[in-house]
């Protein structure tokens, strides 16, 4: 029973430290913060910590807004987004100007899927030619 | 003669005074009430059941060719390419042929969305993403759309079409995508501003008079105006869905 | 008749194992289709904007319409008291909740965004049947579920009338909206017609019956239980005039439509003109499904034979597959009739018959929703007790004692002659 007891404890503290280094280890070197591309306009439509937060919340609302009621000069159009956040995608040299290098950051890091682009456009009106 | 008595004068002149000063304050009101309503919509205002969006279709101003450029100028509005089956190409606005089996007489004609007033795509859509705007356009939600292909078994005028394959460089103004049902969306996204579906601009350069869109509950449209004058037929009318979009000339 | 024992199936042979693993396999297969469908778009399917419902469906919507009515047998023993349908009862409703989950999980895998299927449970738009459909889908796992554990739990055997009660009532009532699924459509000539509700529930109590006898025929051979010719001939009979039924009502809906001039093309289609849908029909729906099973139970030289029965049963559901396949891919390849008495043509598929390939996708999905109904149930006889131990004419059949009592006095009486 004691020397059940003894392992087991051997156990959780062998654990809590090999976690201890396997954090350590990804503090540098594992998974890199997203950094996404700058944008071409000046400023968003709200400020980044705020945008970073709940634009997911806000385009729900615009979408709902523009598809039931007509609303389509509403600030947090996607469109709008996708004017001023489509930037040359860094990783291929000779690309076209698409969001993807803006949205695709953060949402690879957290994880999330992003269902935009099945439907939605992910290059800006004013030009889809190349760089 | 009688003479009149003053307190007669002074009540007769009171009277018209103030039928006059009342026929001044009322009549702008009278004016407002019967004067046309205010122009199409702007962006910022929300669609309201004060507007009934219709097209008037002539047939007899339209032929084959006029038909296949209309149906090239909203392929080229909206984005829609053909799929790698002819099945699965999206067409929301099709030219149909008919002839009449006993008198051998032909016509063309373009038929899209009818755009109804009993809908029956949104009375049997699941989630409610088939649904009907409040100014009469028929649209699907695609953001809650499940793909069930439901309302296209629905729809008496086969108007609907499905996602079969991913797409890419889409209009901006006309998302599409797989695996969610789109239609003609009467061009919604030009109409909100205050312009005219794709269909209508294209015919008014090559069947000048062919396509009429506009408000049909606005008597003084010119699209209400020539409904009031002409006889309009709509297709399947036995089916009671009330068709926003109506053909002359049928 | 004896008390009945229940047992579960031991379910250590090979032969347990090799079942499972190919029931299995082809459930894997059917997702693995369903997966790529999603991944690559229905572009690889045969169905297209003419024909938006296809092979998925048909199986579908048979397992469905088969598991309201595979139901019936415990209502038979519940509902209406006879004694022979009780010990098969927790059978019955067990193949009737793993039907319904294969039938669904096609559904599902098939629609174009299945990622959304949480939408679809959140926001109803009450007008639709399809809803309709949905809530009684859900609530029939619900009372079949309870219906199974009052009737396993001897401390609630009280309660499993009346939920035997909600039971039968709730399949009736959606196996009728899943009729009216088609019978609401007005749009299209072959479906829009009232008949569609009770022809569904006529259809369900032959298809569930078959596949409930089937289960019920597999399960004792291979469990080496023993399962009396009483308990099969009663079920025989009863498929037989199950699939009588059935057949009427497609007399029923066939003859109205001759009559009426508007429905003539419709008609002349199915029973002439529709080239596979026409074979689907006659030899499919008739032949194989409603006269070949009527022939096979009731026909003195084959009414005896365990054989016989089986093939019928597999004749009903063969014929019920076609007739599925001729009632939804039927309607659809028909086309809308926009302008009635013209001929019309156009790039969109108007006025002429659409044509359907199915794709080896939509097939291997069809196959994978069976496999994974008759998974669910190999796994399920395994773990509780829902296979009765013996079904033997003496422990079965309520009359059997006194067809024994009859023949010993019988026997006495002429020993005293001689």
């Amino acid at each position: 029973m004691i020397r059940s007891f003894r392992l087991i404890a051997a156990l959780i503290v062998g654990l809590a430290v090999s976690a201890g280094a396997y954090a350590g280890a990804y503090a540098d070197g594992g998974v890199p913060l997203p950094s996404p591309a700058k944008a071409t306009g000046a400023t968003c439509v709200e400020p980044a910590d705020i945008m970073r937060r709940n634009h997911m919340d806000f385009l729900k609302q615009q979408r709902d807004e523009t598809m039931h009621l007509g609303i389509r000069d509403g600030k947090y159009a996607l469109n709008g987004c996708v004017e001023c956040h489509a930037t040359d995608d860094p990783k291929t040299p000779a690309a076209v100007k698409t969001i993807e290098p803006f949205c695709g950051e953060c949402h690879a890091y957290a994880a999330v899927k992003l269902d935009c682009w099945s439907c939605h456009t992910d290059k800006p009106a004013t030009g889809s030619a190349k760089k | 003669m009688t003479k009149r008595c003053p307190t007669d004068t002074v009540r007769r002149q009171v009277l018209v005074g103030a039928s006059a000063l009342a026929g001044v304050a009322l009549t702008p009101g009278f004016v407002l009430m019967t004067a046309p309503k205010a122009a199409a919509k702007t962006a910022s205002e929300a669609a309201t059941d004060k507007t009934r969006w219709g097209l008037l279709i002539d047939t007899g101003k339209l032929d084959k060719a006029a038909c296949d450029a209309l149906v090239a100028a909203c392929n080229a509005e909206h984005g829609l390419k053909p799929a790698s089956r002819a099945e699965a190409s999206a067409q929301w606005v099709r030219r149909v042929d008919i002839k009449d089996k006993t008198t051998g007489a032909t016509k063309s004609l373009p038929v899209m969305c009818q755009h109804c007033e009993n809908p029956p795509c949104a009375d049997v859509c699941p989630t409610g993403a088939s649904f009907r705007r409040a100014d009469g356009i028929v649209l699907v939600d695609k953001h809650i759309c499940i793909g069930c292909r439901y309302c296209m078994l629905a729809c008496p005028y086969k108007a609907r079409s499905f996602g079969y394959e991913p797409v890419s460089d889409q209009k901006p103004s006309s998302p599409h995508g797989v695996g969610t049902v789109s239609a003609c969306t009467l061009c919604v996204h030009r109409v909100d501003v205050g312009g005219i579906p794709a269909c209508v601009e294209a015919c008014q350069g090559i069947a000048p008079g062919a396509m009429l869109f506009g408000d049909l509950k606005d008597p003084d449209s010119a699209i209400s105006k020539k409904v009031s004058e002409i006889m309009v037929t709509r297709i399947r009318a036995d089916l009671g869905v009330e068709p926003g979009v109506l053909y002359a000339g049928l | 008749m004896a008390k009945v024992e229940f047992r579960e199936v031991e379910g250590r042979s090979g032969e347990y194992y090799t079942l499972l693993g190919g029931l299995a396999f082809l459930a894997a297969c059917g997702l693995g289709a369903a997966a790529y469908t999603d991944h690559v778009g229905h572009i690889i399917t045969g169905m297209g904007n003419a024909i938006p419902w296809g092979i998925p469906h048909v199986f579908a919507i048979f397992l469905i319409v088969a598991a309201s009515g595979a139901l019936n047998v415990a209502s038979i023993g519940t509902v209406f008291g006879k004694v022979m349908y009780k010990p098969l009862a927790r059978l019955s409703g067990l193949l009737a909740f793993c039907l319904l989950a294969g039938g669904l999980s096609i559904l599902v895998l098939d629609l174009g965004r299945p990622d959304r299927l949480v939408i679809s449970m959140t926001h109803f738009n009450l007008k639709s049947i399809f809803v309709w459909n949905i809530n009684f889908y859900m609530g029939f796992f619900a009372v079949v579920a309870a219906y199974l554990w009052v009737s396993m739990d001897w401390r609630l055997t009280g309660l499993t009338k009346p939920v035997g009660i909600l039971a039968f009532m709730w399949r009736l009532a959606l196996t009728s909206c899943t009729g009216w699924v088609f019978g609401f459509i007005v749009a299209r000539q072959g479906w829009d017609a009232a008949v569609m509700a009770p022809m569904f529930i006529v259809l369900s109590f032959a298809y569930g019956l078959a596949i409930f006898l089937l289960v019920l025929m597999a399960s004792s051979a291979w469990t080496r239980r023993p399962l009396g010719d009483a308990v099969v001939k009663k079920l025989k009979n009863l498929l037989g005039v199950f699939v009588a039924g059935g057949l009427y009502f497609a007399v029923v809906q066939h003859l109205t439509n001759m009559y009426a001039t508007e429905h003539h093309g419709f008609t002349r289609f199915i029973l002439l003109e529709g080239g596979a849908f026409t074979t689907m029909f006659w030899i499919g729906q008739v032949l194989i499904g409603s006269v070949l099973p009527m022939i096979l139970v009731w026909y003195p030289g084959t009414a005896g034979s365990r054989q016989a029965v089986g093939l019928a049963c597999v004749s009903v559901v063969i014929g019920g597959l076609s007739q599925m396949f001729v009632t939804i891919v039927g309607g659809l390849a028909y086309p809308l009739v926009l302008f009635p008495g013209m001929e019309v043509s156009s790039s969109f598929f108007d006025g002429v018959v659409n044509s359907y390939s199915p794709s080896i996708w939509e097939i291997t999905l069809g196959i994978g929703g069976i496999a994974i109904a008759l998974l669910m149930l190999t796994i399920a006889i395994k773990f509780l007790r829902f296979l009765p131990v013996d079904l033997s004419d003496e422990v079965a059949d309520p009359h059997h004692r006194k067809i024994e009592a009859a023949d010993s006095e019988v026997v006495a009486e002429a020993a005293e002659a001689a």
